[in-house]
């Protein structure tokens, strides 16, 4: 705990790094999950060899995917970056392809028969009807990017990872508890910040409670 | 309240609530014989026309095709002057109002979100949304604390009631209704059959309405289609279907044989019309005028024979809605007009004519 409060402002950086990483994975995530999400909901034949594919890199173990990407990408934070963005592909592919096609055939009916263009579909109907599955799937993502994102401190892409290493390296356990606690507060603060607007999309798609 | 159109006629892209299918086909893809076959058929403008004929007649797959969620095979599809084909498809489903059995709310609108849906697309303003999703509301016979609620705190009747709105929302010329009251149950299906004939009465739009269920396509309809493998077999008023069947498929499904469904279809008023008004007054040796029970002239048949059994009495004094004495009518007048032609058939719109 001592090392904690000595170093706070090295810990407080590192915590923000981490976050930092955790953020630009989910950015990219998203940005190539959902467009993906979509595609699989509309060409069914594509769902399985897609999440196949999906699945096999999810079990590539990440310390040997981090080293494998250091000649493509150099050492730092884009290997890591583009390592844990594969990774989270399963996570959110998966649970937002649930809420596109969990949606009911009538709704998407009605919706096609009033006139909504395929782009007003989405996101007048799709896309509020599914976001609580999506985030589900965002909740995992963050959750997964900032445990294996320790890791990547191994590649020199920062982060809390830093303490651990070090801390293991010179049999530090103060810095390696220091280190593990930070981490356990962002992914503590992290599931509780997403779950709210997860009950939240939850509660909206299923109607308010009558107050009587 | 009376019913005020929405939306300028320049911004429509039909002009007319008259429906031309001409000689129209659809094969689907993984099938070999064709949903619909060559099927034409003229629907005047404000008529209430039914779809009727067992599952896998390809009554819903015509249906489709009016809104283009399916396209046709072969054929064409006219609305007035307008081939379907050559219009934008979301322009032209915006101004047919669509009403499915599954309803298909949006779960996370409220109701007045919901009803709202097509106008908001057509941006319109927000005040004439209110007023237009206030008098919708009122028509459909749902109260206006509904609005802020969503589709999952309101029974299946009310949501079919919602569903309705919201395919009258945009005021469409045509409404297309595909079984819209076969998941109800009875109660509220005959409640809801009452309320769109008094809805089609009021508002001169044109309805497309399938079903399998024959009694309710003889009490809604101004004439039926009867669809059997793709094809029509017959296209005629209720009361021709049932006195006039084509072949002994339509004598089967209509019950051509069934007398009290003969007698449902016609008004009192046939007898009436076929007597002449001053027959002179009959025998009624035994009976007091007093004791003779009343009825309605815009009443049917059947109404007439069960009030003859249930008082015992030999006559029946008929009045006109405003109280007027039109004649009596005994059982040998109801047996005479089931084997006469000049029959009347029982206006839909007589209840609701003020």
């Amino acid at each position: 705990m001592r090392y904690l409060i000595n170093n706070l402002d090295l810990v407080g950086e590192l915590f923000l790094e981490h976050l930092q990483l955790t953020v630009i994975v989910l950015f990219f995530a998203l940005m190539i999950g959902i467009p993906l999400g979509v595609a699989l909901a509309r060409v069914k034949w594509l769902q399985g060899p897609v999440m196949g594919v999906l699945g096999i890199i999810y079990t590539i173990p990440s310390l040997s995917f981090f080293v494998l990407l250091i000649p493509v990408f150099g050492l730092g934070t884009t290997p890591a970056i583009v390592a844990l963005t594969a990774y989270a592909q399963l996570l959110l592919v998966r649970n937002w392809l649930v809420g596109l096609t969990s949606i009911s055939p009538a709704v998407l009916e009605a919706a096609r028969g009033m006139g909504l263009s395929s782009w007003q579909r989405f996101w007048q109907v799709e896309f509020p009807l599914a976001l609580p599955m999506l985030l589900v799937g965002v909740r995992l993502v963050v959750l997964s990017s900032i445990g294996i994102g320790t890791i990547a401190a191994f590649i020199n892409a920062g982060g809390l990872g830093v303490l651990l290493f070090e801390g293991v390296i010179t049999a530090n356990y103060n810095k390696i508890f220091s280190g593990a606690f930070a981490v356990t507060v962002l992914s503590l603060t992290a599931n509780y910040v997403i779950r709210t607007f997860e009950r939240r999309a939850e509660r909206s798609i299923h109607g308010a409670q009558v107050s009587h | 309240m009376t019913y005020t159109s929405s939306i300028t006629k320049e911004s429509r892209v039909t002009q007319s609530g008259e429906i031309l299918f001409e000689d129209v086909s659809k094969t689907f893809e993984s099938e070999e014989a064709p949903a619909v076959d060559s099927v034409s058929l003229q629907v005047a403008a404000g008529d209430l026309v039914v779809f009727l004929g067992p599952s896998g007649s390809g009554k819903t797959t015509l249906l489709k095709m009016v809104n283009r969620l399916y396209e046709p095979t072969s054929g064409k599809i006219w609305i007035g002057s307008e081939d379907i084909q050559r219009l934008p498809i979301n322009d032209l489903r915006r101004q047919i109002g669509y009403v499915i059995q599954q309803v298909g709310l949006f779960p996370h609108m409220t109701i007045k979100k919901n009803i709202s849906v097509v106008p908001r697309l057509l941006g319109w303003e927000k005040d004439q949304i209110q007023s237009r999703v206030n008098m919708l509301l009122d028509l459909t016979g749902l109260p206006e604390a509904y609005l802020e609620r969503y589709p999952n705190q309101l029974s299946g009747g009310e949501q079919q009631r919602v569903g309705l709105a919201r395919a009258l929302a945009a005021d469409p010329d045509i409404l297309l209704m595909d079984e819209p009251f076969a998941a109800l149950d009875a109660i509220n299906r005959e409640r809801l059959q009452k309320e769109l004939l008094r809805l089609h009465c009021k508002l001169d739009k044109t309805i497309l309405f399938v079903t399998h269920d024959v009694e309710e396509a003889l009490l809604l309809a101004d004439k039926i289609a009867v669809l059997r493998d793709g094809k029509l077999v017959q296209y005629d008023t209720p009361i021709n279907l049932v006195t006039k069947p084509v072949n002994s498929f339509i004598e089967e499904l209509v019950g051509t044989n069934n007398i009290l469904r003969r007698l449902s279809l016609v008004s009192i008023e046939s007898i009436i019309k076929g007597k002449g008004r001053h027959s002179g007054k009959p025998n009624t040796t035994g009976q007091g005028m007093e004791e003779i029970p009343t009825i309605k002239s815009d009443e049917d048949l059947r109404s007439a024979l069960s009030l003859l059994l249930s008082s015992g009495s030999d006559y029946l004094r008929v009045e006109n809605a405003s109280g007027k004495e039109q004649g009596l009518i005994s059982i040998d007048d109801l047996r005479a007009m089931l084997s006469s032609n000049q029959i009347i058939e029982k206006k839909k719109c007589d209840e609701i004519s003020d």
